[in-house]
């Protein structure tokens, strides 16, 4: 499981705009490269990213080759609920994680 | 102001871009302006694209395109029936043009987006935004590169 890095506000008041922060390990290869012996490294990047808050999605990515290793995607949602937001991102080599946080809306 | 510091940062990024060029495998293919363009039509088809209302942020010099942060950031109300349905991020001359695309709704409570990307040569970064109504707005930053991503052997 690749490691993850979630920011998520632990308590916002209802209607605020949170700001969320998610960083995950992953080399992001581009298929661009060669090895040592001039071959051919194969693509291997996480190409979707989407958050759903409550069950309700929020936010999608489609990334390209050209994101940098170790994706950092912010982006932000209005505090609606108490509840739990997910994170899952999917990619190349059946490559799937998932990470969730808590959020108290008050 | 044009300083000599600009101008020596300025040379040094086109000699280092003329000798990543020369020992490019024939097999890289490069995304172009044309394809740029090509991959940005898709996305906005037939509808005018607009400049404004869009912010897009990158650092103008850049010393490593292994790592370049991005903020792209849209004007608007978000709400129900006015806000950002999607952000867009494109680029000039990466192997492939697109960079991100992002699909986001009223509740995302502002038009806005970071990320990190590549660049492998100093080149134009274009961000495209498509509001509810199906107008699409657009800006664009210049950006220097001083190591180029992408081109590198692992280590």
């Amino acid at each position: 499981m690749a490691r993850t890095l979630i920011n998520v506000p632990k308590t916002a008041k209802k209607g605020e705009i949170i700001a969320i922060k998610t960083l995950i390990s992953h080399e992001m290869e581009t298929g661009y490269r060669h090895d040592n012996l001039g071959k051919a490294i194969p693509r291997d990047i996480i190409s979707l990213f989407v958050c759903t808050y409550n069950g309700q999605e929020i936010f999608r990515a489609e990334l390209h080759p050209a994101i940098a290793a170790n994706p950092f995607i912010a982006f932000n949602t209005v505090a609606t609920a108490s509840g739990t937001l997910e994170f899952k991102w999917t990619g190349d080599n059946g490559f799937s994680a998932t990470e969730q946080a808590t959020i108290t809306v008050e | 102001m044009t300083t000599r510091r600009d101008v020596l940062i300025g040379a040094a990024s086109l000699a280092a871009g003329a000798g990543l060029v020369s020992v490019l495998p024939v097999t890289a293919a490069h995304a172009t302006p044309a394809s740029m363009d090509a991959a940005i039509k898709k996305v906005v088809g037939s509808a005018p694209l607009r400049k404004g209302k869009v912010t897009l942020s990158l650092p103008p010099l850049v010393e490593n395109g292994n790592t370049v942060s991005l903020e792209v950031s849209v004007e608007s109300p978000m709400t129900p029936d006015n806000h950002v349905k999607a952000i867009h991020v494109f680029n000039e001359k990466n192997p492939l043009p697109n960079v991100i695309s992002a699909r986001l709704g009223p509740r995302a409570g502002l038009g806005k987006l970071s990320t990190r990307m590549r660049l492998a040569d100093s080149q134009r970064v274009m961000a495209v935004a498509e509001l509810s109504d199906g107008s699409f707005w657009s800006d664009e930053v210049d950006v220097i590169v001083t190591i180029a991503a992408c081109l590198e052997d692992p280590g």
